[in-house]
């Protein structure tokens, strides 16, 4: 029996794509899980750093680095474009105007008119190979078995893990710090925190951009492997965001990283168990209901877990402020 | 601390609407309707500074409502007012308390995923690593950290919460969250301090202490401006009565003499006259709640009158 699958599924664990998921599963936790804010957009920002990070690099020819910086700056901008209408208002405006925003942005890069710019439907492809030329390691292979990775392909771990890390660090420090301890108290009752002297709404911008980068960045970083697709920015992937949040903890630092790991392990393991029963006879399934199959076992897992664990697998339950 | 007299409060006879020697808050035609209703209809009104003035008046009176128009809360449809001589109409409820005027809730707002002690520090001013830049940088914040630290034990302890310091607010009792509510608002150290019924549901014993930490604050210095309904505290802490009804102010006076003036037993009979007041008996039921001796005397009156 091959057990390469095995190998394979545990390689997902530190995949570029599951650093992408969990760096824009903790700006969700920035917004969601400590400030209270209702993104269901976050797709939305993930493709507009995608975008700003492929555009300039493919068609403005410019080096990735500030590449990275006109990511950071779209995101900032989309940030702002949906915050100040709505960050006045009550928290459910925000959730409407975010998810509407996501879907505006899918489906607006695929007209005719922009398609010069943006690709069309197809997308865009080859930002990756902007990237590379910033890859410091020599070529060679890496690794071990199934698991022996080129010098680009190591680079781009490399660089996505320690990106991860670094937003990490920064989400502890700010979390532990008095602008933490303000932002917690908005995600509670913002009337009592402006009545303590706190302007709510900037507080609100700035963690809604400070997430919003995150996932801006995450987008950027999401492309890196393989090529822009509008449509991989749809609702599902927003929701496959909150399932980490929820999985991993949805006020905690590390959560996002637990749980991109699982949700991803989780995905390639059940993928590689299906096939191996279905090619053996044993489930009567056929391929093509394999791929969906993966998704109801972790909408079941997910169901499972908020009813038996709401503060997710790292979380304190004392801190749980929405109820399962 | 002894009750300011009311001689030294106002400036001219006594009368809703009264100038007051020293007024920290000036009214001035202030007005919120809300649809049909109008819940503010106020013309003019000053709070003496450095006193303890109670705002009272039957239920829905507007006393709440006017609380969140002066701290920025809600917005009036007309109207200006100033806090220490300057214009604070539509300043934003953060800026005026930024400027010393901070205000608690009568349904009250204690944070119950946060600490008691971190709703605490939340409470301070000036604290740098509230900006997001700072936060990142402990040691720009550390020193104003300790400094706020230790106002806030010290608040904590003299309302009794000092036990209870580390534990999440969610689990204080009703009355523990009204006393949090009120040492959280005492960090900024604020000029004003605007407290929306804070007896409701503590017990009597702490009522006491409660009375204590009140005249406390006016002895630092402090003005405060309270809404009660138990007419007990208000003759023991305050040294002026302002009264509400249907939006307006329809008398003021010293605590003492306040209850006797015929606008306030029109405004406490006409309130109760719709609802539980069917008979003699809830009247003078009304009567004994506002311990208004006029009141009573011509109910009793009327009562042998009628020969009951
Ligand atoms: N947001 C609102 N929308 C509509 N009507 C309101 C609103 N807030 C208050 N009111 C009305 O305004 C009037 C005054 O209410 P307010 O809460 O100020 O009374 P109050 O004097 O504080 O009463 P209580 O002693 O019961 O707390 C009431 O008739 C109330 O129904
Ligand atoms: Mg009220």
């Amino acid at each position: 029996m091959n057990l390469n699958f095995v190998w394979l599924a545990l390689g997902e664990a530190l995949s570029p794509t599951t650093a992408a998921y969990a760096l824009a599963t903790i700006g969700l936790v920035v917004h969601f899980g400590f400030t209270g804010l209702l993104n269901f957009g976050q797709a939305g920002f993930m493709a507009v750093g995608g975008y700003a990070f492929a555009i300039t690099t493919l068609k403005l020819d410019w080096p990735a680095p500030f590449a990275f910086l006109a990511t950071i700056a779209a995101a900032t901008l989309f940030a702002l474009i949906l915050g100040i209408p709505t960050l006045r208002l009550r928290a459910d405006y925000l959730a409407i105007v975010t998810i509407a925003a996501a879907e505006i942005i899918r489906l607006s890069v695929k007209t005719a008119e922009l398609t010069e710019i943006t690709g069309g439907a197809t997308g865009l492809n080859g930002a990756g190979r902007v990237f590379n030329e910033l890859n410091p390691i020599p070529e060679g292979r890496y690794g071990f078995g199934v698991l022996t990775y080129t010098a680009d392909q190591l680079w781009l771990r490399v660089f996505g893990w320690a990106l991860v890390l670094l937003a990490c660090l920064i989400v502890y420090l700010l979390i532990r710090s008095p602008w933490g301890r303000v932002i917690k108290g908005i995600r509670e009752d913002e009337d009592a925190v402006r009545s303590l002297g706190k302007n709510v709404f900037a507080y609100k911008m700035q963690a809604l951009i400070f997430g919003g980068i995150l996932g801006g960045l995450a987008g950027a970083l999401f492309i890196l492997p393989r090529s822009l697709q509008p449509d991989n920015y749809g609702t599902q992937l927003t929701f496959f965001l909150y399932t980490i949040m929820l999985l991993g903890g949805a006020t905690t630092v590390f959560g996002p990283v637990i749980g991109s790991m699982i949700f991803w392990v989780v995905l390639s393991l059940s993928d590689g168990l299906l096939s191996l029963g279905i090619n053996s006879g044993i489930l009567p399934l056929t391929t093509t209901q394999q791929g969906p199959i993966r998704f109801i076992i972790v909408g079941v897992a997910l169901a499972l877990l908020v009813v038996f664990r709401p503060q997710g697998l790292l979380g304190n339950k004392k801190e749980v402020f929405f109820n399962a | 601390m002894p009750k300011t007299p009311v001689a030294d409060l106002i400036a001219g006879p006594v009368a809703p609407g009264v100038k007051k020697r020293n007024p920290i808050i000036v009214v001035d035609g202030v007005s919120r309707r809300f649809g049909g209703l109008t819940a503010v209809d106020v013309e003019h009104v000053e709070i003496p500074a450095n006193a303890i003035t109670a705002l009272i008046g039957p239920n829905g009176a507007g006393k709440t409502t006017f609380f969140n128009l002066l701290t920025g809360f809600d917005q009036p449809n007309s109207g200006s007012w100033t806090f220490q001589g300057r214009d604070i109409g539509g300043v934003p409820a953060y800026r005026v308390a930024r400027r010393g005027m901070v205000r608690t809730f009568q349904l009250t707002k204690a944070l119950g995923l946060m600490t008691v002690m971190d709703n605490m520090l939340l409470g301070a001013t000036k604290q740098p690593g509230e900006n997001m830049l700072r936060a990142l940088f402990r040691p720009t914040w550390r020193g104003r950290e300790d400094e706020i630290r230790e106002k806030a034990v010290d608040l904590l302890t003299r309302f009794k919460l000092d036990a209870k310091a580390d534990d999440y607010a969610a689990s204080l009792s009703g009355g523990q969250r009204k006393l949090l509510e009120m040492a959280r608002a005492l960090m900024s150290s604020p000029d004003l301090v605007m407290l929306d019924e804070p007896m409701a549901g503590v017990n009597p014993a702490l009522t006491q202490s409660l009375l204590g930490h009140i005249l406390d604050l006016k002895e630092q210095g402090m003005t405060v401006l309270f809404v009660e309904h138990d007419m007990h505290v208000v003759r023991e802490i305050a040294d002026w009565v302002i009264v509400m009804a249907e939006g307006r102010v329809v008398a003021e006076g010293a605590p003492d003499t306040v209850m006797s003036d015929p606008a306030v037993v029109d405004a406490y009979l006409g309130a109760h006259h719709d609802t539980d007041l069917g008979t003699l008996s809830g009247q003078l039921e009304v009567a004994k709640d506002m311990e208004s001796d006029l009141v009573r005397h011509d109910l009793e009156e009327e009562a042998v009158a009628d020969g009951r």
